[in-house]
């Protein structure tokens, strides 16, 4: 046990230092903002991986959350003049409610079910987000006013690294709480065998539906940091290609590892543009390194590597 | 005094009646054991029982109330708990992870204050862990404790499932066949821990194929052939009904088995 709680406090601290210490390193200001959307779509893959990690259940809509926080950001202060971080907490509850009141029926299907029931859900955030125009500047997006926090105007993307930072390890620390909690381990036992989980007590429907609801909550948030932060905002990001890019996320760090998800959004915001200089290969070779990933470490990176680090110091 | 008690129990499946007509009832710290040829309907039963399936007649009362269709997760509630014939533990889960989801009910579960670990979060864990150990040493695993359970031995995730299905300490309690797929010497690990739960006074309901355990341990036995009871008694009583017999080894079997 108290181990347990050493290594959750070690993740923590490890995290810290990355986020402390990378600046020192950093050459140019495009650093700080590759590395702020690093940590904006960790937030995100970390809430995610509660839902399809943890409780094992799946969503391929999950960017209509992250939209909704986003254009929460944008509308908010736009058109009814709410002050931009009383918009961000309005659009997590938005996204939570939206997240419990869906959830309850479409969290009774499986699998592939659930998938496309959840497709669907985003893909109708997104067509909202795109035909009504009026409120939402349609396909070319919006713009989205500055942050204020008590008269304190938050710009510049080195500014924004911090903020995003200490945010990603704000959610990191909520996450890795959870997994060792009555609740963590409700999520963990219907992901493996539904029908013990009920009888020993456990509500299925209703930790499914707060799984479900934390996910949303998480994206939203990260949403609306990401808005803020790049202080425009289009449909783009709450489309089916973002939610696949979130699922890749979380699947490629490694499914129920809260680092793994941190790495999985690393690997592919950063990759991209290592890969830049490959020029028109960019994508092919951004695939092909997926697939091989995932064909060599089919766990996700983060469990693949501890296991082989495990075996390492054992030998 | 009854605890447990299943009436007139009947299912079909497209039309396939795979239970018709079964009732049983049991009492606080006796050991029923339900048998039957492979088919005879003891694992649907069971399901029906714990709220698994949704029966299409009958009734079932714990405690005197009636707690037909219930799901299973109230009947746990309400003290109801079962192993499964195919294994059903957690298998990402280490052994004492396992049984602390079996204390579910014991625990005092709030998402908020999970999620910001409050210190009655973690003081309860040491409490639940605690428990789950003391489970987990009454069936031999305390060893085991940090192992996942993916990795013990078939006849250990037998033993781990009765350590869970124990630690929501129910006042009835379903094993499906525990003894299956386990050699001699786990065989009479289960029974001894068969005959020390129902010592403390909690309702054990058997399915087993195992016929030496079951005629050491049972109370009462009830034998089912297709979905239908055939007999039902003490051991002894049971042991010599030629309908069990013919059930389990045919007309021309049955001859034999009288004649040996």
């Amino acid at each position: 046990m108290l181990q347990k709680i050493g290594h959750r406090y070690l993740i923590l601290i490890v995290l810290a230092v990355i986020v402390a210490v990378l600046p020192l390193i950093f050459p140019s200001s495009y650093y700080f903002r590759v590395a702020s959307l690093v940590w904006v779509s960790a937030l995100a893959a970390i809430g995610l991986n509660v839902l399809m990690g943890s409780a094992g259940q799946v969503s391929l809509g999950h960017a209509g959350f992250f939209g909704i926080g986003a254009y929460a950001v944008a509308i908010g202060p736009a058109h009814f003049g709410i002050p931009p971080w009383a918009a961000l907490l309005l659009g997590c509850f938005i996204s939570s409610v939206l997240a419990y009141l869906v959830g309850r029926p479409i969290l009774k299907l499986k699998g592939h079910y659930l998938a496309i029931a959840t497709l669907g859900l985003g893909v109708l955030v997104a067509l909202v987000i795109t035909t009504e125009s009026r409120w939402t500047g349609g396909p070319d997006g919006m713009p989205v006013a500055k942050l204020v926090l008590f008269g304190w105007r938050v710009s510049g993307s080195d500014t924004w690294y911090w903020v995003s930072g200490g945010l990603l390890i704000i959610g990191t620390w909520i996450a890795l709480n959870l997994n060792d909690t009555p609740t963590g381990r409700a999520f963990r036992a219907l992901h493996d065998s539904e029908v013990a989980a009920r009888v020993a007590g456990i509500d299925v429907a209703r930790f499914k539906l707060q799984a479900f609801v934390i996910a949303a909550a998480y994206a939203s948030v990260a949403g609306s940091v990401l808005a803020l932060m790049n202080g425009f905002i289009n449909p783009d990001q709450a489309g089916f290609l973002h939610s696949v890019e979130m699922v890749t996320m979380v699947v490629l760090g490694g499914l129920g590892s809260v680092v793994g998800s941190i790495v999985g959004a690393a690997v592919l915001i950063t990759l991209p543009q290592v890969l830049t200089v490959f020029q028109e290969y960019e994508h092919l070779l951004l695939g092909f390194i997926i697939i091989v990933s995932m064909i060599f470490m089919r766990d996700g990176i983060v469990p693949t590597l501890s296991r082989v680090l495990a075996k390492r110091t054992k030998a | 005094m009854t605890i447990l008690a299943a009436k007139d129990i009947g299912i079909s499946f497209g039309g396939v009646k795979a239970i018709d007509g079964v009732s049983f009832a049991v009492s606080p710290g006796q050991i029923l054991s339900i048998i039957g040829p492979n088919g005879a309907g003891k694992t649907t039963l069971f399901n029906i029982v714990s709220g698994v399936y949704e029966r299409d007649q009958g009734q079932v009362e714990l405690s005197g109330e009636d707690v037909t269709g219930l799901t299973p997760d109230k009947l746990a509630t309400r003290g109801m708990s079962r192993t499964f014939q195919n294994l059903q533990i957690f298998q990402r889960m280490t052994a004492a992870e396992n049984v602390m989801v079996g204390r579910h009910l014991r625990e005092r579960c709030n998402l908020l204050a999970d999620l910001f670990r409050l210190p009655s979060v973690t003081r309860q864990n040491a409490q639940t862990r605690d428990a789950a150990l003391t489970f987990l040493n009454d069936v031999g695993l305390r060893t085991s404790a940090d192992v996942a359970a993916g990795s013990l031995s078939y006849g250990a995730c037998k033993r781990l499932e009765i350590a869970r299905a124990l630690a929501s300490e129910p006042r009835v309690l379903l094993l499906d066949e525990p003894a299956a797929g386990c050699n001699a010497v786990e065989t009479e690990e289960i029974e001894e821990l068969i005959r020390r739960v129902a010592a403390k006074g909690i309702a054990v309901v058997l399915v087993e194929h195992d016929m030496k355990l079951v005629m050491k341990i049972s109370d009462h036995i009830l034998v089912l052939n297709r979905g239908k009871p055939i007999a039902d008694g003490k051991p002894h009583e049971v042991r010599d009904n030629p309908a069990v017999l013919e059930a389990y080894l045919g007309k021309h079997g049955a001859r034999e088995a009288a004649r040996a």
